[in-house]
């Protein structure tokens, strides 16, 4: 196990190597002269010439690279071409916004989906399995930032449970609807995956076996098949957590959350190449150590991983 | 595939159903539209339903019902045009990764995996950015997040075939790498493929509607779902009508995407069926 983790872990390496690179080249080609953004079409080209030269824009392409490289590795993501501050802080405040959200959407999701996907697969074809399939296609078929104006509509606006603005807090008051419109879409998803990895396992010789040896169902269920059926799901909240990840920039607009994705849109707007820049990176950090999670999740799950 | 026996399969006929009624309102929006959807009258803002105005106006007075019905198309054009081009890349790069295998294939796909380590939204955001909005440069957006996508699935099924005797003896009697990818391979592949195309043009209409509900996709006045998504979310407390209608039509064509997918797929793999 250790050697697999220790393998694993340094696979990310060249991952995020990779992930930063492909940022920095796209946020190189973007129109626009990021000198103009901070003084304006009516600077004058000497003012311009100096803020470039201060800001390295004029140096080599790789020197720019690696600069920037350095300073990543040192927690510098430059500053904000807009407020002139450090970029790293206003990320590390949003973040525990944007994390609030992912881990509440997952729970919600798991805490749903699975049992969802479990009964509809033990309950095949029958009313149920019916009804759980429908509400399943339903979730998916769904973008969560309109489940998230619709739950705003009805316990907001209606009941006056909750509030319509998240804003800055940090509350289960606040950020019930936002974890819910998130959480309820991938509920969907893992349902949909739980049942058919379920339904798979079901028709295994070994779970036949267990069943014709007189094992209770219950037994049955949760020691060979939910086992069994584990990697597929594991694998598809992975992967969900970045759908949501997604979904969560919408969802922080939708309820003003002051989160990453608020950040982020907000930078896109104004056009501060850094604060994207290291917004981008900082997503795709995230989901980079997602996949890590999940593939030492499959080590313990699984011992047959660790030696592929 | 069987034709009938996919009409008897109640899940794709409904998809199915539900896409051509929604295809029709996308062909005749000028026909079926009561109102010109871009005509402003600004005595009329934000007016409920009634019998002139059927869903009611916009906050500049414009017809939501003729803007709904004409917001089909950028919706169904970027959904499935990106999806498509999306389908070409990947079947060229995943085709190649499959069939040549060692270093192209170890570099094309650690590619792939790194591409999909951002977010589709994210990616979209990403490009968006670069390009700018507006109907072409969001079909491109979206369908380079999706390209890796399919570049992988592509692979994997022509690791599957590329030992196949029939492409062996292709390869045998001297036929170009071309004429096996196109006679051979390709037809031998195909059927996942579409059927998981069918699936993904759900989630890539889903990704336009993101990118365009923060301004980044389609760009006024061409009226799309997700941009009066916004418009309607602006003027939640004077109108919530106009966030609920569009929202609505995003979640009819998906699903009508996603029915006719999974439809599709019971039909082609039988083991899957009911699952």
């Amino acid at each position: 196990m250790t050697s697999f983790t220790v393998r694993r872990l340094l696979l990310v390496v060249p991952t995020m190597l990779a992930v930063v690179t492909i940022i920095f080249l796209v946020m190189r080609v973007l129109p626009g002269d990021p000198a103009i953004v901070m003084l304006g079409n009516n600077a004058s080209e000497e003012a311009l010439r100096s803020l470039r030269d201060k800001l390295g824009l004029d140096d080599p392409f790789w020197m720019q690279y690696f600069t920037y490289l350095g300073g990543l590795l040192q927690g510098d993501f430059g500053k904000s071409l807009v407020n002139n501050r450090p970029v790293a802080p206003q990320l590390l405040n949003a973040l525990p916004y944007t994390a609030s959200l992912a881990v509440g959407g997952v729970l919600v999701g798991v805490v749903l989906g699975i049992p969802l996907g479990v009964v509809s697969a033990l309950k095949r074809n029958t009313f149920i399995d019916f009804f759980c399939r429908i509400l399943a296609l339903g979730g998916i078929s769904f973008p969560a930032f309109y489940l998230g104006i619709l739950l705003i509509m009805i316990f907001s606006m209606r009941l006056n449970w909750f509030p319509i603005i998240a804003g800055s807090h940090l509350d289960l008051r606040h950020l019930t609807l936002p974890i819910l419109s998130l959480g309820l879409i991938q509920a969907a998803t893992i349902a949909r995956m739980s049942r058919s990895s379920i339904l798979e396992v079901l028709r295994k010789d070994y779970v036949r076996t267990a069943r014709s040896k007189g094992l209770p169902s219950s037994i049955v269920i949760l020691k060979h098949v939910m086992r069994n059926s584990l990697i597929p799901i594991v694998t598809v909240i992975g992967f969900s957590i970045g759908l949501l990840l997604g979904g969560a920039i919408l969802t922080e607009t939708v309820f003003n959350i002051s989160g990453m994705g608020k950040v982020l849109v907000g930078a896109i707007y104004q056009r501060d190449y850094p604060l994207i820049q290291g917004g981008l990176v900082v997503f795709a950090g995230f989901v980079v150590l997602v996949n890590l999670l999940v593939d030492l999740t499959y080590g313990l799950i699984d011992p047959k991983v660790q030696y592929d | 595939m069987d034709v009938k026996r996919l009409f008897k399969d109640k899940i794709a006929l409904t998809g199915g159903v539900l896409l051509l009624a929604i295809l029709i309102v996308a062909l005749f929006a000028p026909l079926l539209s009561p109102h010109p959807p871009s005509r402003q009258n600004v005595i009329d803002q934000l007016e409920g339903p009634s019998s002139t105005y059927l869903l009611g106006t916009d906050q500049y007075g414009r017809d939501v019902l003729s803007r709904l019905l004409w917001a089909s198309r950028p919706s169904l054009f970027i959904g499935v045009s990106s999806i498509l081009l999306a389908l070409l890349g990947g079947l060229i790069l995943g085709m190649t990764a499959g069939y040549y295998g060692g270093a192209v294939d170890h570099l094309l796909m650690r590619f792939a995996d790194i591409v999909m380590s951002f977010p589709s939204l994210v990616l979209g955001l990403m490009i968006a950015v670069v390009l700018g909005g507006g109907m072409v440069n969001t079909t491109i957006a979206i369908s380079i997040t999706f390209v890796p996508r399919f570049a992988r699935l592509v692979r994997g099924s022509t690791v599957s075939v590329r030992e196949e005797y029939y492409i062996e003896a292709e390869r045998a009697i001297g036929s170009s790498s071309l004429r096996i990818f196109s006679r051979h391979l390709l037809p031998n592949i195909i059927g996942p493929i579409v059927v998981m195309s069918t699936l993904w043009v759900g989630q890539a209409i889903r990704v336009e509607a993101g990118l365009s509900f923060l301004g980044l996709g389609v760009q006024p006045p061409t009226p799309s779902w997700g941009t009066m998504l916004k418009a309607g979310m602006d003027n939640f407390l004077r109108a919530s009508h106009l966030a609920t209608y569009p929202g609505l039509c995003i979640v009819a064509v998906v699903l009508a995407f996603n029915l006719l997918g999974d439809g599709l797929r019971d039909r082609l793999d039988p083991t899957l069926r009911g699952d």
